[in-house]
């Protein structure tokens, strides 16, 4: 097995850094575009305080539909959009655009979700001091709910390791692909349990650092 | 006749609240009421009977259906955002469950209002903090969050920082409902103290009619979103209409045997 590893090693090396960058940029897409959609989402969802309702009702509808697609499926189907993007269709890069995409509005609702729980009346006090709609969601939504933000992306770190690993269909490497790629499609055992081990040991990590952050954060 | 122009207008205010079931329930109905600058003002009630709403229309939290609010002389239902927002600096609130923002500091917390306006540099600011801090007895707990509290000093947080943008007014939703009797007893300690040295009118609406016979001079009592009646608690000159109004007037005697009205606390 050892042996095997020394043989895999390079192509494990690799294959984990192509992994970093999906997550990189998937999770990025997802803070930067899904957090403030999110945001939008609480605002001009039901009793809360929201002026364009239909605004809300609109994005709630556009969210669901893109998490409603299979992501093998939102990945094939968004091809074209890939290329235009990317410039390719192929590889880790190529792969980050369809993983943003689905990851995006995946964000946006656990954002969303998170900002449920600050309580009402915390936001009225505010509003009653004067605060304007931008100061209560950057000096009181996002301070109260930080803690469960962080919680949010840890949830969504470690879905899309595994969703990653479907990049591999369209070549888009990385851990969870070559686990395919070599176990399963190729029998080669060892090569899976490392790579099903590596991920393991992200996934806890992940989980740890999440967990750990949040508490720190959390002042309740 | 300076003392007799209201700080607190309300003119034929009407709200309604639609109810999920359908129908619609009218929380306050065609309400006029003057509050007077340096007063504390109780507003009673069963539950239901509208006093919270009445309250909340005092800084617009409720939009009236129909009539008017003025605060200083300023009508707020005239006013656009903006200019809302600016004139809610003047008044302040507090709320039983306090509000408090639970992971800022009791520092920030008082802060909040100010740096929301951007009106103070830094000092200035931290002298203010430092001051409200200091009114409510707090100062040693600027650094704490607000889970490290007691309800009682929650409260007095909540206070200070309602009085850190220097307001005229302050309203006070069911300020006490939260708290123990003791801690009830030092958070109107507290009240009374800030009514008496800085002059700020205070609305308060509470069920506990105790709290308020002790601390109110008028008080309206509340049926139905009507107001039943109007009395200043000392005068016994007729009898009160409402049981509310009666039980009230008992509590308010009971605080001040011994103890000529407003030398309470000199």
């Amino acid at each position: 097995m050892l042996e095997k590893f020394l043989i895999v090693a390079p192509e494990l090396w690799r294959a984990f850094g192509e992994t970093l960058l999906m997550l990189g940029i998937g999770l990025s897409a997802a803070v930067l575009l899904g957090g403030p959609l999110g945001v939008v989402l609480f605002l001009n969802g039901s009793g809360e305080p929201g002026r364009g309702r239909s605004i809300g009702k609109v994005l709630g509808w556009l969210v669901n539909t893109v998490r409603s697609f299979p992501f093998i499926i939102l990945m094939v189907a968004l091809v074209p959009f890939t290329r235009i993007v990317a410039g390719t269709s192929i590889g880790p890069l190529a792969a980050s655009v369809p993983l943003s995409c689905a990851a995006i509005p995946y964000f946006a609702r656990l954002v969303e979700q998170q900002l449920h729980d600050v309580p009402r009346g915390v936001i009225e006090a505010a509003e009653a001091m004067g605060a304007t709609r931008l100061q209560i969601v950057t000096r009181v939504l996002l301070l109260e709910a930080r803690s469960g933000l962080v919680l949010a992306l840890t949830v969504l770190a470690i879905s899309f390791l595994s969703y990653s690993a479907v990049a591999g269909v369209v070549g888009g490497g990385g851990i969870g692909d070559l686990a395919i790629r070599y176990g399963y499609y190729r029998f080669e055992t060892d090569v899976m349990v490392i790579t099903v081990a590596i991920l393991i040991a992200m996934v806890q990590l992940i989980q740890f650092g999440g967990g750990r952050i949040a508490r720190r954060l959390d002042k309740r | 006749m300076t003392a007799s122009i209201p700080v607190i207008r309300v003119e034929r205010a009407n709200k309604a609240f639609a109810l999920p079931e359908g129908g619609r329930f009218d929380a306050v109905r065609d309400v006029s009421l003057d509050i007077l600058p340096g007063e504390i003002f109780g507003l009673v009630g069963r539950s239901g009977a509208g006093k919270s709403t009445l309250l909340r229309l005092m800084n617009l939290l409720e939009k009236p259906d129909s009539g008017s609010i003025s605060v200083a002389g300023q009508e707020l239902t005239a006013l656009g955002a903006r200019e809302l927002r600016e004139a809610r600096r003047r008044i302040g609130m507090i709320y039983q469950h306090f509000n408090l923002l639970a992971n800022a500091t009791v520092f920030e917390n008082v802060a909040f209002p100010l740096r929301i306006h951007g009106a103070m540099n830094a000092p200035r600011l931290k002298a203010r903090v430092t001051e409200c801090l200091e009114l409510v007895g707090l100062l040693d707990k600027a650094g704490s969050y607000p889970a490290r509290l007691s309800g009682g000093q929650k409260q007095r947080v909540a206070i200070a920082r309602a009085l850190a943008s220097y307001p005229t007014v302050l309203l006070c939703d069911e300020p006490t409902s939260a708290l123990d009797p003791d801690t009830t007893r030092s958070v109107l300690d507290t009240l009374r103290d800030i009514n008496a040295r800085l002059g700020v009118t205070i609305v308060i609406v509470s069920h506990e009619l105790q709290a308020l016979g002790s601390l109110c001079q008028r008080a309206a009592v509340v049926e139905e979103g009507r107001i039943a009646e109007l009395f200043d608690l000392r005068d016994h000159s007729e009898p009160r209409k409402t049981s509310l109004g009666r039980e009230l007037v008992y509590h308010a005697a009971e605080a001040h045997v011994g103890a000529p009205p407003g030398e309470l606390h000199a």
